[in-house]
């Protein structure tokens, strides 16, 4: 039928995607009506999932990937993209992922971690891997691994963004920092920061991560993300910070608003508006498990 | 000549970047203000349902409608060309189009991300300058035409499917020419407006 050579899986088509995804929300859902509302309030794409990151703090136990049956149902939901969480270094895990057609794998540290050395080897895979990170050296390695999208880490399910802050600040801070310094001191980046010298150089030519950079843990309104955009975030994730609000629908078309009028003050205030109750949050100290630290 | 780019949704800082390359000073369109002032339009790719929605929240539609209508030169890509097209399959249901060229387009027809692919593609037509290499595409979760109406060029085909069609000043193509480093779709673009 064709005379013409489709290349499937190619870091351009799995990079792209995350191109495609830029200004826009992910929401966290945990079944079809959810992923429905999200698709309503203009949703750039659904992560599926069995419970929202603030359920999985306050259950416990062991939180692995979710029901196929459930991917599945969301899938058939929506006509936007659907992303799927795996746990760190389940590569098992992330093959079903892949079978099951869905379109983003995060190798979350939301769930509980499969390999405390190893990350999963994301070049063998087609479809693409987004992947946290709390700081640029973290970034790059996930980045040397095959990751084609980062997401500052926070500190999911709480509520609260301090932590998406600092992790923003310190990422986007070293890339500041790289681009102003010498080739020489390149050598000494890449030593301090555990990551390919070759990563390091091209920051360095760029200004930029070498792939698209989204913010995630803590958005509960629509001024975090605002706030999280200005700081150089491309895209939010937000994820119990919809569904455990008083009003969800409202709230995730407001934040969706702010993400594509985050420099528009006038614009953040109208619809920051009656909105009811954000999430509680928790401040960080009191936290039994701090997620963000899991990934190596 | 002042070349806006849709800057809702998507890719759209791409687009500006491969204007400010060929040569034009790019404006971001958010507004109906920011859209009065531009002589041409790019509508980026992205998600087609929440730029739809933006555009209706940002009171844009009807305007750009207008202007369209006028004869503002425009140039979509993968979502853009969706919501130039005068039909949606697979869309939702809500999903409006500013039927602004006259082809029907199935959302996602190519599959889902796992099925993205690069293809080379031949660009020609008629008082088109012949180009002796092929344009590389990227084709992310593309829109296939499934039907082009009397009066379009077919300026480029994968398979059976035309990937870039015009209609006197609307131009749409599936894939999408911000992510690669040749420019010569966005020159045509830009000569032509």
């Amino acid at each position: 039928m064709s005379d013409i050579t489709r290349s499937t899986g190619t870091q351009l088509v799995k990079r792209g995607l995350a191109e495609m995804l830029k200004g826009g929300v992910v929401m966290d859902v945990v079944n079809p009506e959810q992923a429905r509302i999200a698709e309503d309030a203009g949703a750039v794409a659904v992560m599926a999932l069995e419970r929202v990151p603030s359920d999985i703090r306050r259950d416990g136990g062991v939180a692995r990937m979710s029901d196929p049956e459930m991917i599945e149902g969301i899938k058939a939901a929506v006509t936007i993209p659907v992303m799927a969480k795996v746990r760190i270094g389940h590569f098992a895990e992330a093959q079903i992922i892949q079978a099951l057609g869905v379109d983003y794998v995060d190798e979350s540290e939301v769930l509980t971690p499969a390999d405390e050395a190893h990350h999963i080897d994301k070049w063998a895979f087609d479809v693409p891997f987004v992947c946290g990170a709390t700081n640029l050296g973290e970034a790059l390695r996930r980045i040397s691994e095959g990751a084609c999208l980062i997401r500052s880490k926070g500190e999911a399910g709480t509520g609260n963004i301090v932590e998406a802050v600092r992790h923003l600040r310190s990422i986007m801070g070293d890339i500041g920092r790289i681009t102003k310094a010498d080739s020489a001191e390149l050598f000494e980046w890449a030593k301090r920061l555990q990551a390919p010298l070759s990563l390091v150089q091209e920051i360095a030519e760029t200004g930029e991560l070498p792939v698209p950079m989204f913010c995630a843990g803590g958005i509960a309104t629509p001024a975090d993300a605002s706030l999280v955009m200005q700081l150089g975030a491309q895209s939010v994730f937000v994820g119990s910070g919809i569904f455990k609000s008083d009003d969800p629908a409202p709230r995730a078309r407001a934040i969706v608003e702010a993400t594509t009028n985050f420099t528009d003050p006038v614009i953040l205030g109208k619809v920051s508006r009656g909105l009811g109750a954000a999430m509680p949050g928790l401040e960080i100290d009191t936290l039994e498990t701090r997620l963000a630290d899991r990934g190596w | 000549m002042k070349v806006g780019v849709l800057a809702l949704q998507g890719a759209f800082a791409r687009h500006a970047a491969v204007l400010t390359d060929v040569g034009v000073a790019p404006i971001e369109v958010r507004t109906p203000e920011h859209l009065s002032g531009v002589d041409a339009l790019v509508m980026p790719g992205g998600e087609s349902t929440t730029m739809s929605m933006l555009l209706d929240i940002a009171e844009l539609r009807q305007p750009l409608a207008e202007r369209i209508t006028r004869g503002l030169p425009v140039f979509g890509t993968c979502a853009g060309m969706i919501l130039l097209a005068s039909s949606v399959a697979d869309g939702r249901s809500d999903q409006e189009s500013l039927a602004a060229i006259d082809i029907d387009v199935r959302r996602n027809g190519y599959g889902r991300q796992i099925d993205s692919f690069e293809a080379d593609v031949n660009v020609g037509g008629e008082g088109l300058p012949s180009w002796d290499t092929p344009f590389h595409g990227v084709f992310i979760r593309a829109p296939v035409v499934e039907r082009v109406g009397d009066g379009i060029e077919v300026l480029a085909s994968v398979d059976d499917n035309p990937v870039l069609c015009r209609q006197g000043h609307v131009m749409v193509a599936s894939f999408h020419p911000e992510l690669t480093a040749d420019r010569r779709i966005h020159e045509l673009f830009v000569e032509a407006a």
